[in-house]
């Protein structure tokens, strides 16, 4: 029961934050959605990339590790140390420079002016939205499984989902975007942490040396697999590389880059982003290889940090780490949270009409009402979907916002790129999401 | 100019083709510090390298002109959406 005593501590930790943040706030929905635009440097590194890392790279990335090998790593972790800060650099920068003139809040406002269309807007808002709130249900499907699996199953998972959700959700919709970035600085801190401290303890608790279980992978033919990537196709492995171009189309992330206080802040967040990068992936991509060797036979691998942590940590240390993990998980969810009702409130809501009907205060309180309808959408979903945290991810967040970074990229640099070739584009991004789903 | 704009271009192309490490594919060893298998271990090296060419980009085409830009609406915290 200790590990869940520590996480709870963690959850009301995040509350207190998040209630502070609150106190600080104005009624006015420049401060609500972007902090006033004074986000400063390190806060801004260690809020996007919080916004960045889900329940996807930590638990996701060793459930497919248990189940691929190393192989994950170059698929999704060091690609994204290329690309991620590429675009962060060449996009990210322009973005936050049109957001000051002209005052945007969201990707959706900067390409309605761009392309002078109002109906563009629109439908880029909309399939944002749809692609979105599958990222939202796997950061409560992570929270969930790893109450659940923390506490030996004492806190179902219906009810670990329900809590991370309505932690979040408070978060956001007290503390708005200040919230969510003071407990940002907490949350990554912690997790990126958590995979040396990990790895350091599972060490400690084993018998024998890491060297001697990957030796033992690596000599038998049914697992060699694991430690190479003999069973990778070369192409799919490449093609992977074209996925993290989703990142600077994530609504919450175009929003963040709007949410710096100078351009400046940029310059150490797309240095430091791979090295972070390499300090979450690495250690969760090791040690779910080493799961098939200390915990074989689960059905559900994305559990497999958790069940190392249970079985080979002290009981407060695995708290610590779960929160950790959870950390990683409610670090994104608030900042996705944020981007729907940010995005719904200024796109929708007073793009037709309802800020001059009911004022900037009404609109705040629409935004908030938007945040518990979605929450509740993707905590039912969460609890239903079968398909596991790997497959939701990159089967509708990440493939459908990466096929719209072609939209991003002709509104920043291509002056002839039209509303008709972009509204093309985007209607395209939605028939085949929907012809694959 | 044009030649620093080639010769960067070149490295971001030259770093991004060195992520498919064909060469790795089919091999665990030698095993870095006793436990890393080698393809895993030369993907953590290409983060490093990743963040490099990134303060490398930072250092030589920082968009400086960018620092400058100034709000052009009287309200910011008005709603331009």
């Amino acid at each position: 029961m200790i590990p869940v005593i520590v996480v709870f501590i963690y959850l009301v930790i995040i509350g207190v934050i998040g209630t502070l943040a609150f106190r600080r706030s104005q009624a006015n929905t420049e401060d609500f959605f972007l902090a006033n635009r004074a986000v400063g440097s390190m806060v801004f590194f260690l809020s996007i990339f919080a916004t960045n890392m889900t329940a996807f790279a930590i638990l996701g990335s060793s459930g497919q590790a248990y189940r691929q090998g190393i192989g994950i790593y170059g698929l999704m972790a060091s690609s994204s140390g290329f690309v991620i800060p590429l675009t962060i650099f060449f996009i990210g920068t322009r973005l936050w420079a049109i957001g000051k003139r002209f005052g945007h809040q969201t990707q959706v406002a900067f390409f309605r002016d761009r392309w002078e269309c109002s109906a563009i807007g629109t439908v880029i808002f909309a399939l944002s939205v749809a692609m979105l709130v599958p990222y939202m249900i796997i950061s409560i499907m992570g929270g969930g499984r790893v109450l659940n699996d923390i506490s030996g199953g004492r806190v179902a998972y219906a009810l670990g989902c329900a809590i991370v959700a309505l932690v979040v959700t408070a978060n956001v919709f007290f503390g708005g975007m200040r919230g969510t970035v003071w407990v940002n600085i907490f949350q990554t801190l912690l997790f990126l942490l958590f995979g040396a401290v990990a790895v350091a303890v599972i060490s400690h608790g084993l018998p024998d040396t890491f060297g001697h279980y990957i030796q033992k992978i690596a000599t038998n033919p049914k697992t060699r697999y694991l430690v190479t990537r003999e069973r990778m196709p070369e192409r799919y492995f490449w093609s992977y590389t074209l996925i993290p171009l989703s990142s600077i189309m994530f609504p919450h992330m175009a929003i963040m880059c709007f949410a710096a206080r100078r351009v400046t802040a940029f310059k150490r967040t797309v240095v430091l982003y791979p090295l972070a990068i390499l300090a979450i992936w690495l250690p969760c991509i090791f040690l779910g290889v080493l799961g098939t060797q200390l915990e074989p036979g689960l059905k559900n691998p994305d559990g497999i940090l958790l069940h190392l942590l249970t079985d080979h940590a002290p009981a407060w240390l695995a708290g610590i780490l779960g929160a950790g993990i959870i950390s990683a998980v409610m670090g994104s969810d608030t900042h996705q949270v944020l981007a729907v009702s940010t995005m719904f409130t200024k796109d929708v809501f007073a793009h037709y009409g309802g800020k001059t009907k009911y004022g900037e205060r009404g609109s705040v309180h629409f935004a908030r009402g938007f945040i518990l309808v979605v929450t509740l959408i993707a905590y039912v979903i969460a609890l239903v979907t079968p398909a596991s945290i790997f497959e939701l991810a990159v089967r509708f967040a990440f493939s459908g916002f990466a096929a719209m970074a072609p939209v991003m990229i002709a509104a920043l640099f291509w002056k002839r790129s039209t509303k008709y070739g972009a509204l093309a584009s985007t209607l395209w991004v939605a028939a085949w999401l929907l012809l694959t789903w | 100019m044009k030649l620093k704009a080639y010769l960067l271009t070149a490295l971001v192309a030259a770093i991004y083709v060195l992520h498919q490490d064909f060469w790795n594919w089919r091999k665990a060893e030698p095993l870095l510090f006793g436990f890393l298998p080698v393809g895993l271990a030369y993907q953590a090296g290409y983060s490093i390298l990743a963040a490099v060419m990134m303060a490398v980009l930072v250092r030589t085409v920082w968009p400086k002109h960018l620092e400058y830009v100034e709000p052009e609406i009287k309200d910011p915290k008005g709603d331009r959406s």
